[in-house]
Formats: structure tokens, sequence, C-alpha cells
């Protein structure tokens, strides 16, 4: 029976072949967008180097102060995390880092684009990066201001080209000239708290805002590593009590909030409370996701009823010889299943091609994207759910046509 | 073995009710060979699909076999169609996209046969009708004559009682309607197969045991 099936689901698509290219471009072109998005949410949110301790990890990304008819939202200071959020008990440390700014630097008057950013000690030993040479900067040499640098090892290359050993060669950034103590692999520039090009002690900084700066917001992250996973409660609540106890900077302002959370919650956060940062970016998700499948599917429903249609001789002598409307509604899914998941195959190969295409162009810093086991089967998924949402409409209006009917058609 | 009583066939639209067929009574016995005769749109085929239980009369009653099938569900029906009767169409209706053995399977499908079996009976199915040679053939690929043979050996390949044959060599010239009519009379001669056949052939309908005429949707022979 299944033989016969698949027989005649290919003959017919080999039959119209305008109609199963649209119906595969519709699918295969679909699930590539599909594959190709989770492949980037999966590696935004699953890839944890150097972040390796993130499971016993809490972000602080963001602060708010809201009042009646105004809010004030943005990256904490570092003031804020270095006076305030060093004082709580729980935390073994807190990794303390600027976002990355950008600057140009000449080599050989060869200009080249520089990321980087201020870290404190203890970053080192909170994150986990990879040292190819040499190593990071310790407390000593941050209460020095010593102008040492540690570089990634794309701006070595970027910066030295081909040599053996960077370490004790200066790199200049922003007119300042650094020693290079370290070299690390590394990091895309979607990890946005832990990458840069060059990373430099808090203290270097030219404008001093670490120490000026005084206010609740600046442009730093903190990080405050739990001894164990169990802490990770008891930091979080430490800190919203913390957070309860500050006054608002201004009068306008009558509440500060900000949230010690995990990874995904501190990327998403938007710094308003009413909506949370994971519920919109759920809700965009699925909407999105749902639009994008919604589309071909009522595609497939369109091209599957003209199909059909034009099939009603074959489904009144499939009756007439005995078939019941249950035993044609099955057939006519497994025809759609087997059109689906060739379309399925398609996509796969296509999201392949696309994702080296993205990963040759380094559209995005340091972003390898690759198709992992997961997202191979939200595909696979992905698919029986379009053959059997597209085949089940044509398939029931098909069983219910009179055979009479059916037959007179041709 | 087919017994029609009082049948009447109306169809309506939102402004006119035609009366396809009008009491129309008919008793077919086991092995008989029937022909139906009449103008163009006197429910020929209307009487025929009856029979077949393609279609439901509006009143009256159907028994094949001494059974009621008024009452029968879609799963019934086609369980009874597939095993009791086999059809003959005008325009033969074979499925284009696939080869000539497939398309005389395609009864034996709905039961449960093997593929071996299957194939076993296609093929001894296309041998009484003369096409063993055409197995692998798509029908595009057949004359009419043929075409009509294929569709003979679907018709009778899974062993019904009844074969309704609706015009079969309506399409055909003479020597091929000739042709598909006396394989149609081995059936009926050899195997004792019950048959029902329209046509606007009188030589043809003269060849069979008996001969009803409808005009206007009743029985008027």
């Amino acid at each position: 029976m299944l033989k016969n099936y698949f027989k005649i689901a290919i003959a017919v698509l080999r039959r119209r072949k305008f109609f199963t290219f649209i119906s595969l471009f519709g699918i295969s072109f679909t699930l590539t967008i599909l594959l190709v998005l989770t492949a980037f949410i999966d590696k935004v949110v699953g890839d944890n180097y150097p972040d390796k301790k993130r499971d016993r990890s809490l972000y602080i990304s963001r602060i708010s102060q809201t009042g009646k008819n105004t809010m004030s939202s943005g990256p904490p200071s570092f003031y804020f995390l270095d006076h305030y959020v060093r004082t709580l008990k729980t935390p073994v440390t807190i990794a303390i880092s600027s976002g990355f700014s950008g600057t140009n630097t000449y080599v050989n008057n060869k200009k080249i684009a520089v990321n980087y950013k201020f870290t404190n000690a203890e970053y080192w030993d909170v994150l986990d990066y990879d040292f190819l040479e040499g190593k990071s900067f310790n407390k000593q040499q941050v209460a020095n201001a010593d102008k040492v640098a540690v570089i990634s090892a794309d701006m070595k290359k970027e910066y030295f080209g081909d040599v053996s050993n960077a370490v004790g060669q200066y790199i200049e950034a922003d007119n300042v000239k650094y020693r290079v103590i370290g070299v690390v692999q590394n990091v895309p520039i979607t990890s946005y708290m832990t990458y840069s090009d060059i990373y430099l002690p808090y203290t270097v900084a030219k404008d001093g805002g670490y120490k000026s700066n005084k206010s609740y917001g600046g442009g730093y992250f903190g990080i405050l590593l739990a001894n164990s996973k169990g802490d990770l409660d008891k930091i979080h609540n430490e800190y919203e009590q913390l957070v309860k106890r500050l006054p608002p900077e201004q009068k306008m302002f009558d509440k500060v909030s900000s949230h010690a959370d995990s990874y995904i919650k501190s990327y998403v956060d938007t710094g308003d409370d009413r909506h949370s940062g994971m519920f919109i970016v759920i809700t965009a998700i699925s909407i999105f996701a749902f639009i994008l499948m919604i589309l071909p599917t009522l595609n497939l429903v369109n091209i599957n009823i003209t199909r059909i249609m034009e099939r009603s001789s074959e489904i009144g002598v499939r009756k007439a010889f005995g078939a019941s409307s249950s035993t044609l509604v099955y057939q006519f899914i497994v025809e759609n299943i087997i059109l689906t998941l060739l379309g399925g195959a398609i996509g796969v190969i296509l999201s392949f091609i696309v994702l080296q295409v993205i990963n040759s162009a380094h559209l995005i810093a340091n972003l390898e994207l690759s198709i992992n086991f997961m997202v191979l089967f939200i595909g696979l998924l992905v698919c029986l759910v379009f053959g059997l949402i597209s085949g089940v409409y044509p398939a029931w209006r098909m069983s219910k046509l009179n055979v009479v009917t059916a037959l007179k058609a041709q | 073995m087919i017994r029609l009583q009082n049948i009447e066939k109306v169809y309506r639209t939102d402004t006119v009710e035609t009366l396809a067929l009008n009491k129309v009574s008919l008793e077919i016995a086991k092995g008989e060979f029937l022909s139906i005769m009449g103008p163009s749109g006197c429910g020929k085929s209307t009487l025929l699909n009856i029979m077949g239980l393609l279609d439901e009369p509006s009143k009256g009653e159907v028994k094949i076999d001494n059974q009621q099938t008024l009452n029968l569900n879609d799963k019934q029906l086609a369980q009874f169609r597939n095993k009791k009767i086999g059809f003959i169409f005008q325009s033969y209706h074979l499925i284009n996209d696939l080869q000539v053995l497939d398309n005389v399977e395609l009864p034996l499908l709905y039961r449960s046969t093997t593929a071996k079996e299957r194939k076993q009976l296609a093929t001894e199915a296309l041998a009484k009708v003369g096409l063993s040679n055409r197995v692998k053939h798509f029908p595009s690929q057949l004359s009419g004559g043929q075409k009509q043979r294929v569709a003979i050996a679907r018709a009778i390949v899974g062993q019904p009682e009844i074969i309704l044959a609706d015009e079969p060599t309506g399409n055909l010239d003479s020597a091929m309607g000739n042709e598909i009519m006396d394989i149609l009379l081995q059936l009926n001669k050899n195997d004792g197969t019950t048959i029902v056949m329209v046509t606007h052939d009188e030589n043809m309908a003269h060849k069979t045991h008996r001969l009803v005429r409808l005009f206007d949707g009743s029985q008027v022979q």
C-alpha cells in the first residue's frame, strides 16, 4: 500500500513540475530560514566560551529608574558595581567589565578597526579565557594602572602578522601604547559581555569615568560568581534587597530596579519590570515563526486543493473500487508528508550552504554557526507539522467528494 | 442478485426539481447479463450508479445478494463495493500516473492481500484480457481498446460477483467494441459473473440475456 502511495506521490510530483517547484521552494526556503535562525539563537544562547561557569553566575547588565512618566535605563556604572554590589556577602567574587568601544589604530599605514574594553582583575578568575600565550593582568597591575593588554588571537594576527610570539610587544589603541601580556582565543561578538579585541585594566581608562561617575548608570557589566548553583537564589534575593534600599538619584524617579539574572534573562532584559524581556522575546520569536510557517502552509493548502481537484477522476475510481474516505485521507497525507520531507531535505542542504556562506563571509566577528542535532530535530518536526497541516484540510475535502461527481469531472 | 424496488431519484436545485428516475423496479438474477438502453438523459447511468452503490436513491430500496444497502455507512459501502462489484466506465478512468499492473492491482489495495498476491492476481487478470505483454506500460501508451481491456482486468481482479459497465464500447470503433463485448460475454458465460451494461448500441444489447429500456426516468420495457 505505502509503495503504491509512494509511486503515485512521485508521479504526481513529476507530472506538475511547476507546482512541485513552488511547493518545494516554499517548504525548503522557510525551513532554511528557521534552521539558520535556530543555529544563530543556539550559538548566542548555547555557546559558553569563555563563560564556562554560566551555571553558577548571575549577570547584571542593566539598571533602571522609573517615575510616573519617565524612565532611565542602561548598563550600570563601575561605581555602582564596585561600591554597592561588591558589598554582597554570598558571591565569591564579581567580574566587572565595560562594554567594548571602537577606535582605529595604524600599522604600517594600514588602518585597523579595534574594539577594546576595560576589566578588573577578578574578571579573569570568573571567566575562563583560553590563553594561547602569556597570562592576564593581576590586581597589582590593575592597582598600578599598568599599561598592559590582553589581546585576541585575531587581533594578534591582524596587528603583528604571523609572528609566533606577541607577548612583550606593544600595541597602540587610542594613541596609547600597551604592552601585550597575553593572547586569548577569539570570542564571538554575540557574546557581548565578553567580546573584545583588546582587554585593558579599568584603571587605565583615559576619561577616568570609573572614578568620577558616581551615578548608578554607566557603561559596565557585572558577573557575580556563586560558590555553587544552590547559592544563586540567595544571591539573587540579596541583590534584590540591595537594589530595594537604593534611593532614586533624582526627584522625578520613584523607583530603582535592577536584577541579577541568569545569562539568557540578562541577555533579553529590557529594563522594564512590567514586561519582562524573556516574555517579549519568546512572544516575538513565536509570532515570527508562526507567520513564517503559516504563509507556506497556506500556500501548500491552496496548491494541494488545486492538485486534488485535478485528480478527482482518480478519487472517484479509488472510491468506486473500495477506498473509504478515511483511506483516501491517509493516502493524501502520506503523499503530502513525502513532499514536505523532500522539501525538508532540500531545506537542510540549503541551510548547510547558507551557514557555510555566513561563516566564510565573516559577517559577524568570530561567529561560527553550525547545525546541531537539536536543530535538525526541530527541522524534521517542522516538516512533519507542515505535511500534516497542509495535507489534512485538502485531504478531508477530497474525501468528501461525491463519487459520481468525481468521475464525471474528467 | 440485485433487487431494486420503487427507485426514485430527484435532483433538486433552488428553483428546479428534476425527476431522473421514477419508480423503477428491477430484479436481476445471479449470472444474468442485462443491458439497459434509452436516449441520453433518460437515467440509465443514474440507475447503474445506484445499483453500484455510488449514488443514493431519493426513494426506494436496493438489495444486493439479499442485503439491504441503504443503512450502510461510508466504510461499509466501500467494503461492499470492493468485495461484490467491479466497474467499467466509458472513458476507462485509468490512473495515468500508474503502470498497467498497478492500475489493475488497485481494488486489491483495499483488501488484506500481500504485494505478491496482488501481483499474481493482477497478472492473471491481464492474461485473461490478453494484455500480458503490456504490464509495464502506462495508460497513455495504449490504444482505446487496450485501455478498456485494462479497465476490465481491474474490474475482475477482485473476482466480484457483479460487473457494472457504463457504455463500455461507447468510445471504441466497432471492431474494438466487439472485442470488448466478447470478453464480457466470456466472463458471464465462463465465470458466471452477473453483468449489467448500459449501452446505446442495439447490436451489443441484443447479445445480452435481457434488455431494459428507460424513457424519461421510467422503465418502458
